[in-house]
């Protein structure tokens, strides 16, 4: 617990750290006992999980170990060219960290997950663990198909494991409710763009964080105590910071410490890809009469410009010269794990794309377990102290 | 039939032997870049597309010529090429952490796209995205979607997680061919699909496959007369590229057929860099790619320890072809399906590590030896555990090495070397062990692997 001189917000905020760190899942623990019914952990980046809510599973999102575990196994399953995830996330299966989950979902986002799949099922052969394959053609009548066939197939699977049948009442139901967490994270990006000095990005990220392993209705009532907080809270005063994006990391996840680093460095993070299960889906689903079709229509056409999903028209990179518009930002840090092949096979096709919209950009790479940040820290000191200079100009 | 061997220098200046069959590969390959070379003159126009997944059959349906750029990627890399590319690339800010492929491919259009032949390669007219089997692919296409004017049609692939294929994924992949990449090669072409065109070339490529798996399954043989990975990425040339489907394909792999069966009847062993291996010390089954830049060099360092492969997942990465699946005229875009849905990188890790524990089996090899790709996710992610399972099922000792495809700094001849040689002298030990046991004396086993 925090002490009472600390500031209210900041308060909640240590709390809600203590809590996405804690591998025991303790929330996950509480809610199995008081529901009965299964939990199943997720890897990035997205998931429908109103599709789980409706069958009374808990979805819990699992982002490797960051920086709080000793890898001591994962090393043996993962050569040293290999992004850190996948280890970290084998090490909390094998040093049973995981067991109070029923099983895992890997969605269709690149070859490491997929293959990190079936060693899944290699071993853990009596675990649900089941890969979702993802339409890259965004048809209704074809993607679409499939992607229905998919989650049907998978909604099956869950149930004959004990969750309960999928209804179309529970799942507009579970859609509604997906959407107020939608809206309540899009209301904190939105304050952040407006005051960034309020939303702290370092802050903002532990929330999203401890979303994904908390039931959504808790992670909806701990956001809007941290928005009314930070709303009141007239200490937090605006200061002379650049405006920058954070590009590149949606699947492994920087350390909070550097995210803290780059603010400290003079950023005003404004925008960024963390933890973006959150905001995978652009805006508001709405049921209608056929829930599981707008849960498949909402990933065709309403998702986020992800590295790992196709564009079939247009350009990469005309979403994000587009949300630096948005956010009124003065630049673009690209900040992706090492090896990580979507985020760098993109970057070149996204930079092209920023220097033409004359934006300024700088990168680097990271690891979860990165300790050392005195470079990466100058290096967006030196961007945001450059911003700064020129945008006076 | 009996083979003519013939006698010619190779790249790195070795005196090697020559078949027919290799020397028709030789002339189907120098047509078919004298095509490409001309295309711009000629009016013949080029897909862009990759090996896994290759859809040739249909292409040549409608007269267009294929282009791979990985097979470009790897000729640069054993013509030398690649290092001047691959940095050219990472000058235009390409990480060095991805797939050197993409990056060799980049940098070699930057130069001119001048192809293997040294000729000049067409611009695209489409590029033709299967997604099947590695991620890579989808952000490559996007790469050079920007360099050229030319539409880009998608064919994604689903992945066979459960190690199926199952209705709706074979229909997802037909609706896709009907509603998008058939009319799409109609547009570019000009020419209409002509299903009974297309039913000709498959069963053509039928006849071509029967030949290559009787060839590969030789291997079997005791001495094995071919090396399947070295000598393999040779026999899969024709079938994984721009001649599926073709009469040179056919009369190519009936060639080779005869040659090989041949030399089973003389109880020869396999062509190494340094002529006919006299005798066969170790047979192993070899997982991964090879590496391009000292591709020779790699071959010979088995070959001096006696060493030969007799099943490769590589030569699988363009169908696997082993398990009975052939094109089958009478279901022509079904099979086509089938065929993307079933190449090696699509198959998920259990599959892999079953399809490898048979080969260890039925080949009687003695161990199973990876090649690990540095750029290559879609086989190095999850090899450390395929080692183990295999290890573990067999009972036979597994080693790892690590290079890279066409990135020479990635490629450390002594060190791998060295390994090669404590994995060979392992199984040996793990051999006079079993032998000692046999004989009654309790000796221990050495069991255990190398590792990069
Ligand atoms: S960090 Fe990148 S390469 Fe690694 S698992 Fe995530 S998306 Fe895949
Ligand atoms: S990542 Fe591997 S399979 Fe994919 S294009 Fe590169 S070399 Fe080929």
């Amino acid at each position: 617990m925090t002490t009472k001189s600390k500031n209210p917000a900041s308060a909640l905020i240590g709390e809600q750290e203590a809590l996405y760190r804690d591998y025991s899942f303790p929330e996950v623990q509480k809610w199995k006992e008081r529901t009965g019914g299964l939990a199943v952990g997720y890897m990035p980046i997205q998931i429908p999980r109103e599709l789980l809510h409706a069958m009374n599973v808990l979805p819990v999102g699992i982002v490797g170990a960051g920086d709080d575990i000793e890898i001591i196994r994962g090393d043996a399953y993962f050569q040293s060219y290999i992004c850190h995830i996948p280890r970290s996330t084998i090490e909390l299966g094998l040093n049973g960290s995981l067991d109070c989950l029923d099983g895992m979902i890997f969605p269709a986002i690149c070859d490491v997950i997929r293959n990190l799949s079936g060693m899944w099922k290699l071993q853990f052969p009596d675990k649900f663990s089941w890969y979702l394959d993802v339409p890259q053609d965004f048809d209704p009548n074809i993607g679409g198909d499939f992607y229905r066939h998919e989650l049907t197939e998978m909604a099956k699977e869950l149930e004959r494991r004990g969750a309960e049948p999928l209804s179309d009442e529970a799942l507009s139901a579970s859609i509604h409710i997906f959407n107020k967490h939608r809206a309540l994270v899009q209301e904190l990006y939105n304050l952040r763009i407006q005051k960034p000095w309020k939303v702290p990005t370092a802050e903002l990220y532990v929330l999203l964080r401890a979303g994904l392993v908390v039931p959504v209705e808790d992670s909806i009532a701990t956001m809007q105590r941290y928005l009314d907080l930070v709303q009141a809270d007239e200490d937090r005063k605006p200061m002379d910071q650049a405006r920058v994006i954070l590009a590149g990391s949606f699947c492994e996840q920087p350390p909070l410490g550097l995210i803290r680093s780059l603010e400290r460095a003079g950023c005003y993070i404004v925008d960024d890809d963390l933890v973006q299960v959150h905001r995978w889906i652009k805006h508001k689903t709405d049921p209608g009469t056929d829930p599981l079709g707008a849960i498949v229509t909402a990933f065709l056409s309403d998702s986020v410009e992800s590295p790992t999903r196709y564009i079939d028209e247009g350009q990469r990179g005309e979403e994000i010269v587009q949300r630096v518009k948005d956010a009124a930002a003065e630049g673009v840090l690209f900040c992706a794990p090492s090896f990580c092949d979507p985020a760098l096979l993109d970057q070149p096709m996204t930079v092209k794309a920023i220097e033409k919209a004359g934006i300024p950009w700088t990168g680097f790479k990271y690891s979860e377990d990165t300790g050392q940040f005195q470079v990466i820290r100058e290096q967006a000191g030196t961007f945001a102290d450059s911003i700064k200079l020129w945008s006076g100009v | 039939m009996r083979s003519k061997n013939l006698k010619a220098y190779g790249q790195e200046g070795t005196l090697v032997q020559k078949d027919s069959s290799q020397l028709r590969q030789k002339q189907m390959i120098a047509a078919h870049y004298d095509r490409l070379a001309e295309a711009e003159k000629t009016g013949e126009k080029a897909v862009y597309t990759f090996v896994p997944g290759n859809l040739t059959e249909l292409m040549l349906a409608f007269d267009l010529l294929p282009v791979l750029p990985e097979i470009n990627a790897l000729q640069s890399g054993m013509r030398g090429k690649s290092r001047g590319y691959i940095s050219a690339a990472e000058k235009l800010g390409h990480s060095e952490d991805v797939c050197t492929y993409v990056k060799c491919d980049v940098g070699m259009l930057k130069s001119g796209n001048v192809g293997p032949t040294g000729k000049h390669l067409p611009d695209p007219s489409l590029l033709l995205l299967s997604y099947t089997g590695c991620f890579t692919f989808m952000k490559w296409f996007e790469i050079l979607k920007e360099e050229y004017d030319c539409p880009v049609v998608m064919l994604h692939v689903p992945y066979q997680a459960d190690g199926k294929i199952t209705d709706s994924m074979r229909n997802y992949v037909v609706d896709q061919l009907k509603t998008k990449v058939i009319p799409i090669l109609e547009e570019v072409s000009g020419v209409p699909y002509d299903e009974d065109r297309l039913k000709g070339l498959l069963a053509n490529s039928a006849k071509a496959e029967d030949d290559l798996v009787a060839v590969l399954e030789m291997a079997k043989n005791k001495p094995s007369p071919i090396d399947a990975y070295f000598g393999g990425v040779y026999y899969i040339g024709p079938i994984f590229t721009a001649f599926r489907g073709t009469e040179d394909a056919v009369e190519y792999y009936k060639l080779l057929r005869a040659e090989v069966e041949e030399r089973v009847r003389l109880g020869k062993g396999p062509i190494t860099p340094e002529g006919e291996m006299k005798e066969e010390k170790f047979r192993v089954v070899v997982e991964g790619p090879p590496n391009w830049t000292s591709f020779r060099k790699f071959w010979k360092m088995f070959a001096d320890e006696g060493a030969v492969v007799v099943a490769s997942s590589y030569t699988k990465v363009g169908g696997v072809y082993d398990n009975g699946f052939r094109h089958d005229p009478e279901r022509p875009l079904e099979s086509l399906a089938e065929y993307c849905l079933g190449c090696y990188t699509n198959l998920n890790l259990p599959s892999r590590v079953d399809m490898l524990e048979r080969y260890m089996d039925e080949y009687q090899a003695d161990g199973l030896l990876i090649n690990s790709i540095k750029s290559c996710n879609s086989f190095s992610a999850g090899q450390l555990m395929i080692l183990r399972e295999v290890e573990k099922r067999t009972g036979k000792p597994g080693g790892f090495i690590e290079s890279d495809l066409v990135d020479p700094r990635y490629f450390s001849a002594a060190n791998i070397k060295n390994r090669l040689e404590s994995y060979f002298q392992m199984i040996e030990q793990k051999r006079e062990g079993k032998a000692k046991a046999l004989e009654g004396t309790n000796t221990e086993e050495t069991s255990g692997e190398v590792q990069g």
